[in-house]
């Protein structure tokens, strides 16, 4: 039996250990804002914390998220009120907005560690999310608004 | 050609409004365009509607897919201007599938340009039975009405009504002829023209949306499919025993295969059916499947290029003669000639092909990821042996689709495994399935040659293309390109050349091709203004001089006179004529723009310029790249210029060509697929890259041209300048002239 908390609910799983989380939180528990986008961990889409760590979630499986804290785009903001999608609807950032919640989810993992980044850090941080309307102008800049707002 | 009806309110979106509403359909015959649509049903008895409640809001049913464009709040906010509506109290609605809409089809750039007119028709035919109501009420003559945001004002008596009252008499009223509809002047409207607020933005930004892939359906099961690596192929034998044994799986399901042509038939397979997608794809694993490959199996992309290239060094069948090139060749002893190529590339949209489908009592339910309900219903229809009204496509928000979800052979086969075990079942493709199943963008290969006159002018110019047709998804024996394809980029090229040859030869499919953002202008203008830098480099002149010495004097060209077969986009040459007036002005605003004049090519930066017309639209580029000597290359800024007619949602359109300088780029620096004795060598994102935020252009500049002309295309025609003056950049930065794309092909 495995043990976790998703978005602050605890939850218990007695499946395959191996099955990732993206299937996991898609299929069971039906948050489907995290994204399938390739399975291997190439394209970012999938991208949730795990104990506030950013990771992929088509390739993290449930079993090594045992005891911890999983956090979906669904928690980003309450009221779809956090710095960064407000900063998102100001720079009208998506197109289909498939990549969103994995870009946003990538994003609020980076402003946690650099609050201030330059655009160094945020084509770094950002390069595993693959968006291919090709939205990513925008993402920069709404991540730099944000992080103003934020201070 | 169009009427306006009031309709029962029950045939209204299935009765989804309240008695006393006020309901307004919209008969309309578009053009018919061309391209896809000569795929689709012959069915053209459409209509569009808009519903008004008595409490006053106001139902725009958007009847084209989202995904991405902004034009599920466009298409809307137009009728809303025309109506006098308060945006606040419009609900937008998507419609199901059905022919009465018109072509649902959303691709080929053709929304805004198609239904623009239709729906300034609908809210303009609603606002005139609206003053007529209230003009009936209060007694006084309707032209001493006027609206104002969701209200009748009759100023003299100061009265006013809302329009939430005013629904019941409206309905009421005769409806107007088209010839009798008042319209807007474009300086009084509110929306068109404006940044209205994306409908679904805070979905968007929240992981609220619902695209196919999110959907479900009561019972649900889920699939996974194992197919032919070679198109084609025939199932020899399978063991599923290994299969069944994984936790999550219920069973499999041999779905037979296609018999050609293979249209957007279902390719057949060993379905997996399990209660999560994880056990589908890890039972799917677990498959033994052999495969007897069939006469596909012959296809290698490296042979191919080969044959390809020998098409094109031949002369073959002109599809375009202007004065005689022959001749001019003959005479002329200063001339130039290159070949250039551009392989498969797939469309890999972020969500890929997902469909979930409910078959039961001879009826479908289908919620789908699609660019073209219609054509779903047709397919689910023909799939099951049952009539296509019996199929219900629901459309959901599409996670990009880049022309890949106009084909919707994965909700065939949704449909077919919902029969087959009795349950809703939805299909969720890999992203190796999407990538090694794709209708893949054509292979092409290109012949120019010029001769040149003393200041290196072309005297005449020869464009030879050989690319397989996607009119062989419908027709296996279809070898050339056909007349829509040969329009965009090689008959309608618009240089003041006195003698001119457009030629096009054959070419074998061995896989499914289908459009792609922007279709065959990505080859046809690859090599074009490829050729055209070229030719200024070797006459030692500024690039964006000569290319407007070659764009010439305004001037519209006429195709009929020349004999040449053009197509237009499906639309009349003297509403949408190819005018290098309009071209000259987007070259001039983006080399103004890019700051062109001040700039200095060489040491590994330069500078690249190209223009091209296309779905209507006149667009030049300006690309800066960085080329370093290990090969690299950056692009630090583009600057596009547009002219696309009248604009509705000027952010939505930058953003489009934002976006399409990201989709060029990945074309350019990195697309590529090949085939190995008929299997796709590329699966993924490792093996079939595209950009990423560090390889797209860092900032893109869109500069719209204002104009009162009639709206043209902006989804697609960002794409085809941009691999040529991003080479065209190279060429300046280090001298390396790229002929072959991708520029960095993945080893």
């Amino acid at each position: 039996m495995i043990t976790l908390k998703v978005n602050g609910v605890t939850r218990r799983f007695d499946g395959d250990p191996e099955m990732p989380l993206l299937w996991y939180l898609r299929d069971l528990l039906e948050l489907t804002g995290t994204k399938y986008g390739c399975g291997r961990g190439l394209c970012g889409s999938c991208t949730i914390h795990v104990n506030g760590v950013q990771v992929q979630s088509c390739v993290t499986a449930i079993g090594s998220a045992d005891g911890k804290s999983v956090a979906t785009i669904e928690a980003l903001g309450a009221n779809v009120d956090h710095a960064l999608q407000r900063a998102w609807m100001k720079n009208n950032v998506p197109q289909c907005g498939y990549c969103q919640s994995g870009q946003l989810m990538t994003a609020a993992a980076l402003l946690k560690e650099k609050p201030k980044p330059t655009d160094q850090d945020i084509d770094t941080a950002m390069a595993g999310v693959i968006c291919r309307c090709g939205t990513y102008q925008r993402i920069r800049q709404a991540i730099k608004d944000a992080a103003e707002v934020a201070l | 050609m169009r009427q306006i009806t009031v309709i029962n309110r029950r045939s209204f979106l299935g009765g989804l409004i309240t008695a006393g509403a006020f309901v307004l359909g919209t008969r309309l015959l578009p053009s018919l365009v061309q391209g896809a649509a000569k795929t689709e049903s012959a069915s053209w008895s459409p209509s569009i509607f808009l519903g008004l409640e008595p409490d006053g809001s106001v139902i725009i049913v958007a009847h084209r897919s989202e995904m991405g464009t902004g034009i599920r709040t466009a298409l809307p906010a137009i009728v809303a201007d025309e109506m006098d509506a308060d945006w606040g109290r419009v609900r937008i609605e998507q419609a199901l599938g059905n022919s009465k809409y018109g072509s649902q089809n959303t691709d080929g750039s053709q929304s805004i340009r198609d239904f623009y007119d239709t729906m300034r028709e609908a809210g303009a035919t609603a606002r005139q039975m609206l003053i007529a109501a209230a003009a009936a009420r209060w007694g006084v003559p309707s032209g001493e009405c006027s609206t104002a945001k969701h209200e009748v004002i009759h100023a003299k008596s100061s009265r006013r009504a809302g329009y939430g009252e005013l629904a019941a008499g409206a309905a009421k009223q005769p409806v107007p002829k088209k010839s009798d509809l008042r319209f807007k002047s474009p300086a009084d409207h509110r929306y068109i023209g404006q940044d209205m607020p994306v409908s679904n933005l805070k979905e968007l930004c929240s992981g609220r949306g619902v695209f196919g892939i999110d959907a479900t359906m009561p019972g649900m099961v889920h699939a996974s499919i194992e197919r032919s690596p070679v198109l084609g192929g025939k199932l020899k034998s399978h063991d599923d025993s290994e299969t069944l044994k994984v936790k999550g799986v219920l069973k499999t399901v041999v779905l037979e295969g296609f018999s050609p042509p293979h249209g957007f038939k279902a390719l057949g397979g060993v379905a997996v059916i399990a209660d999560n997608t994880w056990s589908a794809m890890k039972g799917r694993q677990a498959l033994k499947a052999e495969w007897d490959p069939g006469q596909n199996a012959s296809y290698d992309s490296e042979v191919y290029k080969k044959d390809l290239m020998a098409t094109v060094s031949k002369p073959q069948k002109a599809a375009r003669n202007v004065g005689n090139v022959d001749a001019e060749f003959a005479k002329n002893a200063k001339s130039h000639e290159a070949y250039y190529y551009v392989p498969h590339l797939a469309h890999a949209p972020m969500e890929p092909p997902a469909a979930v489908a409910e078959v039961k009592d001879g009826k479908a339910v289908i919620y789908a990821a699609t660019q073209n309900p219609q054509a779903v219903q047709d397919t689910v229809a023909a799939a099951l042996g049952i009539d296509k009204k019996n199929v219900e496509c629901h459309v959901t928000l599409l996670g990009g689709g880049f022309g890949r979800k106009s084909k919707p052979d994965y909700v065939a086969e949704a449909a077919l495994l919902s029969k087959a075990v009795g349950r809703p079942v939805k299909v969720t493709w890999t992203r190796e399935d999407d990538i090694r199943f794709d209708y893949f963008h054509s292979v092409a290969a290109m012949y120019l040659k010029a001769s040149l006159d003393a200041r290196g002018k072309p005297t005449a110019l020869l464009q030879r293309s050989a690319f397989p047709t996607i009119i062989s998804t419908f027709n296996g024996a279809a070898a050339e390109g056909a007349p829509f394809e040969l329009g965009m980029g090689l008959t309608d090229m618009p240089f003041e050349i006195p003698n001119i040859r457009a030629e096009n030869g054959p070419a074998k499919h061995h896989v499914r091709i289908g459009w792609l953002r922007s279709v065959s202008n990505i080859f046809h203008a690859f090599a074009l203004h490829s050729f055209i830098d070229e030719l200024a480099r070797l006459a030692n002149r500024d690039p964006v001089e000569y290319l407007l010495d070659l764009v010439g004097k305004p001037r519209k060209i006429d195709f009929k006179a020349e004999g040449t077969d053009y197509s237009n986009y499906g639309k009349p040459l003297d509403k949408f004529p190819v005018d290098t007036g309009r071209l000259r002005r987007v070259v001039e605003l983006a080399a103004e723009k890019s700051g062109w004049g001040n700039k200095k090519s060489g040491n590994g930066r330069g500078y690249g310029i190209a223009v091209h017309r296309s779905f209507l639209s006149y667009v030049a580029v300006v690309v800066e790249v960085e080329a370093g000597a290990n090969g690299r290359v950056t692009i630090p800024r583009v600057d596009v210029a547009v002219d696309a007619g009248t604009i509705v949602s000027p952010d939505r359109v930058k953003a489009q060509f934002e976006g399409a300088a990201v989709f060029g780029a990945s074309i350019a620096l990195m697309g590529k697929i090949t085939a190995t004795k008929g299997v796709i060598d590329q699966s993924n994102f490792d093996s079939y890259p595209v950009a990423r935020i560090t390889e797209a252009p860092f900032k893109t500049h869109v500069h719209l041209v204002p104009s009162s002309d009639p709206p043209a295309g902006v989804g697609e025609p960002g794409v085809p300048p941009i691999a040529p003056a991003i080479c065209n950049a190279i060429a300046a930065a280090n001298g390396k002239r790229i002929r072959d794309l991708p520029i960095n092909p993945v080893a």
